[in-house]
């Protein structure tokens, strides 16, 4: 069976290589900020108790007032799986770096949250449109947006 | 001795060409023969299905899910009730459980089948093999015909169960495919496995090390086809996999022989596990109780499924209401293209078919 490690033990792992990065951590998942989200990754991966190599996926979701982006991450060695949440603030603009370097497996799936939910990913080397076309009109996964 | 000068090429693959198993496109940059670049362009078949699930009940969403990955409907069926269960706190009969293994692996068996025919048509062995291997994946949507009245688009399974008991017949036809099923996969591979044409194509070409395959997020066969063991059904079993025996196939090289060789050998342990299936189950309910429309309380859940194309997962949020604030899809065909350019560069135009062909993708599923 996968062991599924709670917040708080991933929070003590990510709080020893990289201080100050968490905000709050539950039995379900450990929130980072989200400026300093690819330190955490890379902690998370290169960590030898934790070796989280394997990138699930990543979501985003909308709650109007911010946006949460979540991270599935995967021990494959271990069989561990965890969360790793960030809030990204803002609806013209926001953004959080990329996680590409870490993963290479977060390629589309950023492009795909880019252009469904309008989050920019800093320094991801091809943030263009994946399943809409360039110059389609806001961002289709949006609560507020309106076909 | 003067070289010929040349100057690269970029040629248009696609959206409608026929080996790019649906409406795909690439923009590939040739030196000669030689590929030095690849832009996949997708979104033809794009349809908002997260979007449409936003304003859907729980029940009526299983039917967008058969709409992804059209090959393979009860794998998604079976990621998404799964994942409404784990929210809502539904306990699956047996039974139940047992039907929905066996569909999902009998579906696993028809997706396979389809992976191998169209691989062979890529390989230019027009229709032959394709046919032998539809032959057999006919009996099997005759079964699902049996068990649900579609073919297709199944919406077999429902959240605490399935839609109704699998019927008499069900039982003959499956245990008479059963026993023709070996025979069958003897007779396809005597056609491919040790052909030297499809050896000499497929050997070593469109490489994926493990290393590769695990970064960049692949999953499925073709994850184990770069010789990585894993398998959720074995690594995180759910609904009845921690009872019943089965081995895991994996590749050595992972290139393209190793994609199509482990899908042969999965569709033999899929048999295996319905044996099992067969042996094991017992009478009782199919489908635990659950009101009509089903209100989770708030909260979230990711439950993912072992699908023919690798890690097919649900992450779903419930706002308490009738449908979900959020259902994001994990596709395994989407994520299976993120390598797709370091596996086609420095190969020839004749491989690019083969190698899109291995990686089994439905275009229903990459653009959702």
């Amino acid at each position: 069976m996968t062991t599924f490690i709670s917040g708080q033990e991933m929070a003590k792992t990510i709080d020893s290589a990289v201080p100050g990065s968490v905000t709050e951590s539950t039995d379900e998942c450990v929130w980072v900020k989200s400026d300093m989200i690819r330190e955490v990754c890379y902690s998370l991966k290169d960590t030898s108790g934790m070796d989280f190599s394997y990138l699930t996926s990543i979501s985003a979701v909308d709650y109007i007032d911010r946006f949460e982006i979540v991270y599935h991450l995967l021990s494959m060695r271990n069989n561990y799986a965890a969360i790793v949440k960030s809030i990204c603030i803002g609806r013209e603009r926001p953004s959080i770096p990329s996680v590409i370097e870490v993963w290479k497996g977060a390629d589309l799936q950023e492009r795909e949250i880019w252009d469904l939910m309008g989050i920019e990913f800093q320094g991801h080397p091809n943030l263009k449109r994946i399943l809409l076309w360039e110059g389609f009109d806001g961002h289709p996964l949006r609560k507020d947006y309106l076909g | 001795m003067n070289r010929i000068r040349t100057e690269p090429v970029t040629i248009n693959l696609g959206p409608q060409h026929p080996s790019t198993h649906g409406v795909f496109r690439l923009r590939v940059s040739f030196d000669g023969e030689e590929i030095i670049d690849v832009e996949p362009v997708f979104g033809y078949l794009h349809r908002g299905t997260e979007k449409l699930a936003e304003s859907r009940s729980y029940v009526q969403i299983v039917t967008l899910t058969d709409r992804m990955d059209y090959v393979a409907s009860m794998s998604n069926n079976l990621a998404y009730v799964r994942t409404v269960e784990a929210l809502s706190d539904i306990k699956v009969p047996e039974r139940a459980q047992y039907i929905r293994v066996i569909s999902a692996e009998l579906q696993r068996i028809a997706s396979h089948l389809m992976a191998t025919g169209f691989l062979l048509n890529d390989l230019g062995a027009l229709a032959t093999p394709l046919t032998y291997c539809f032959r057999e994946r006919e009996r099997i949507l005759d079964l699902f015909e049996m068990l649900c009245g579609a073919r297709i688009t199944l919406s077999y399974m429902r959240p605490g169960g399935v839609f109704q008991d699998a019927p008499e017949e069900f039982w003959y036809s499956l245990n008479s495919l059963m026993s023709d099923m070996p025979h069958y996969l003897d007779e396809l591979e005597s056609m491919i496995t040790s052909n030297e044409i499809v050896l000499a194509r497929t050997r070593g070409v469109g490489l994926l090390t493990d290393s590769q395959a695990i970064d960049y997020s692949v999953s499925g066969p073709n994850l184990r086809a770069s010789g990585v063991k894993w398998d959720l059904r074995k690594a995180d079993p759910y609904e009845i996999y921690d009872r019943i025996k089965f081995d895991i196939p994996i590749g050595v090289d992972g290139d393209t022989f190793d994609r199509y060789y482990v899908r042969i050998l999965e569709m033999r342990e899929s048999l295996k596990i319905i044996a099992q299936c067969i042996e094991q189950i017992e009478e009782g309910p199919i489908r635990a109780e659950t009101p009509y429309f089903i209100r989770p309380p708030v909260g979230e859940a990711y439950k993912a499924v072992e699908g023919p194309k690798g890690e097919l997962g649900f992450y779903m949020i419930s706002d308490g209401s009738i449908a979900p604030y959020r259902c994001k899809v994990r596709a395994p065909s989407f994520l299976n293209l993120t390598p797709l350019r370091d596996m086609l560069k420095g190969w020839k135009m004749g491989d690019l078919i083969i190698i899109l062909g291995s990686i089994d993708i439905v275009l229903g599923e990459v653009d959702r």
